[in-house]
């Protein structure tokens, strides 16, 4: 009945009208759509600093965060807060030391957590469902996980709020923002833990393999539509938030998988925003 | 005020203001020497331009003085309450952050302390994005950015070297408007040895070390410019300088 692709999920029975009163699809809804307004927002940035393989990377260690928090008892989005945290810290302290590239750290240490988290969940011989964690599990979302999207998307859209603009310069330029006062390193970790609190938050429910998927997405896609960073931002949050409601749809009414369903309407969107202003351009000149 | 001292405040000439000052300044990259004791003083109407072979240390001095490195040794001290513009060498825009110039221009600023500069009229490029500017306007961009603060001076590191011969002298006749109009304090890195002659009121030639300092005219004379851009360098200097200085004497009678 509940098999990781949730094809079965429902059962042929369950597929009526009534589903949407459902408690598990409205939470699954709230969870959509608050990792959607922190995906939308924060996407922006791995896209604008380049850091698609970061968040690749980031979800990637989540395993091990997950691992931990079934073998030792405490919530795995607590879990894999600290060791998402963990990895963005020891991320941050070697990229200071300069010595190896980024993305050469990052290689070693999102595959390094990645395995010792499998190897982990071997040791402790706890049966878990592996495909659930690579696709994630949104329809499974209690409401101790609502609570802590949340949190995250009040400190995420908060942080976001506050710190706006010398974020944006530092990101076009460190050395003009470190010349016109931005704590520059300061900068660097509020995108690392503001980053980590994204993949903490959102990695049960999209999965590690399709959480980079939800940041880059949206963001790409309402690149093609805007002419500023902040209307980018708020158009990506709404592209974002249109995939969750029609990825939801897509997959109860046609007994598809949650989150692969949210990531083939993201990339339809993806797909027609393309379309229409390529032909768009076409047409003015 | 009485007479006397009316009289005496016309002839006693202003005391230069300083803005920013390096102090026996070394800064060292795995062991070796990019600066080794410099000292420098930026005040108030300077327009002072440092010139030097690649690897000088023209560029690690101004990123010094704006507080992006800190030297190993020696002392940097800014006016209190000073403002600073700064250009760097190089932006590498990503076309993936939309940004208007409009935008730019006032990102992360207070608009309260924004005054306009008519030479640098940016009104019809103001909703064009930064990334598809030409380098010219770019600069431009870039220096009103600078101004947005009123600053006391602007430090600009190479900022004409993606520009033709004819936006260079643009840019160079902004500068020095700016300086004369606002007493804007102008310090930076050139490699366009004659614009920097016909423009600057100071040279500061820089190897590690500074080799010669001083008006063009003196600079160009100087055994110590010689050492850094050679003999033939030295004279071919020299010999367009005082054409130039010829030529605007003869432009005056």
């Amino acid at each position: 009945m509940f098999d990781f692709f949730g094809a079965d999920f429902f059962g042929s029975n369950l597929v009526d009208s009534n589903i949407w009163l459902a408690d598990f699809v409205i939470n699954a809804m709230f969870a959509g759509l608050g990792i959607a307004v922190i995906c939308g927002i924060m996407g922006c940035f791995v896209v604008w600093r380049k850091m698609a393989y970061f968040g690749d990377s980031l979800a990637h260690s989540a395993l091990l965060g997950i691992a931990i928090g079934i073998t030792t008892g405490i919530t795995m989005s607590i879990g894999i807060t600290i060791i998402c945290l963990t990895f963005a810290i020891l991320l941050f302290g070697l990229q200071q030391r300069g010595v190896l590239a980024t993305d050469t750290l990052l290689g070693i240490l999102a595959h390094a957590a990645l395995s010792f988290g499998i190897v982990l969940l071997s040791l402790m011989r706890v049966p878990i469902d592996l495909h659930s964690l690579m696709f994630g599990d949104i329809l499974t979302v209690n409401t101790t996980d609502l609570a802590l999207i949340g949190l995250g998307l009040v400190v995420v859209v908060g942080l976001m709020i506050k710190f706006w603009s010398p974020l944006v310069l530092t990101t076009i330029s460190e050395d003009l923002a470190k010349a016109e006062g931005v704590n520059i390193k300061a900068m660097q970790l509020l995108i690392l833990i503001l980053m980590t609190i994204t993949v903490a938050v959102s990695v049960r429910m999209v999965g590690v393999l399709l959480i980079t998927s939800m940041l880059i997405i949206p963001a790409a896609s309402a690149r093609a539509l805007t002419k500023t960073a902040e209307s980018m931002a708020v158009i990506s949050v709404f592209i974002g938030i249109s995939a969750v409601i029609s990825g939801m749809v897509l997959s109860i009414e046609a007994n598809t998988p949650t989150g692969p369903s949210m990531v083939v309407m993201l990339a339809v969107f993806f797909a027609l925003v393309m379309t229409i202003t390529g032909l768009w351009r076409r047409s003015s000149f | 005020m009485n007479k006397d001292a009316e009289e005496t405040a016309e002839i006693t000439p202003k005391a230069p203001q300083m803005i920013i000052t390096a102090e026996n300044i070394s800064h060292y990259y795995n062991k070796r020497a990019v600066l080794d004791s410099v000292s420098l003083r930026l005040d108030k109407g300077d327009f002072t331009t440092i010139i030097g072979p690649n690897g000088a240390g023209k560029s690690t001095l101004l990123k010094c003085l704006m507080g992006l490195v800190t030297p190993s040794q020696g002392h940097i001290t800014r006016k209190p309450a000073s403002r600073i513009g700064y250009i760097p060498q190089r932006i590498a825009l990503n076309p993936s952050l939309p940004m208007t110039v409009a935008r730019f221009i006032a990102l992360n600023k207070t608009p309260s302390t924004f005054a306009e500069f008519e030479p640098l009229d940016l009104s019809r490029i103001a909703d064009k994005p930064i990334h598809s500017l030409s380098g010219g306007e770019w600069q431009q961009v870039l220096l009103a950015r600078a101004l947005y603060d009123s600053p006391d001076a602007i430090i600009l590191d190479e900022p004409a070297q993606n520009l033709d011969i004819s936006g260079q002298m643009q840019f160079y006749k902004i500068l020095e408007d700016l300086n004369k109009s606002r007493d804007i304090a102008i310090l930076m890195v050139s490699h366009d040895l004659p614009m920097t002659m016909a423009s600057s009121k100071n040279i500061i030639g820089l190897y590690h070390q500074i080799c010669c300092a001083g008006t063009p005219s003196y600079v160009v004379a100087d055994p110590g410019f010689a050492e850094l851009f050679g003999q033939d360098m030295a004279a071919m200097m020299a010999k367009h300088h005082q054409e130039k200085q010829h030529a605007s004497k003869v432009r005056h009678v």
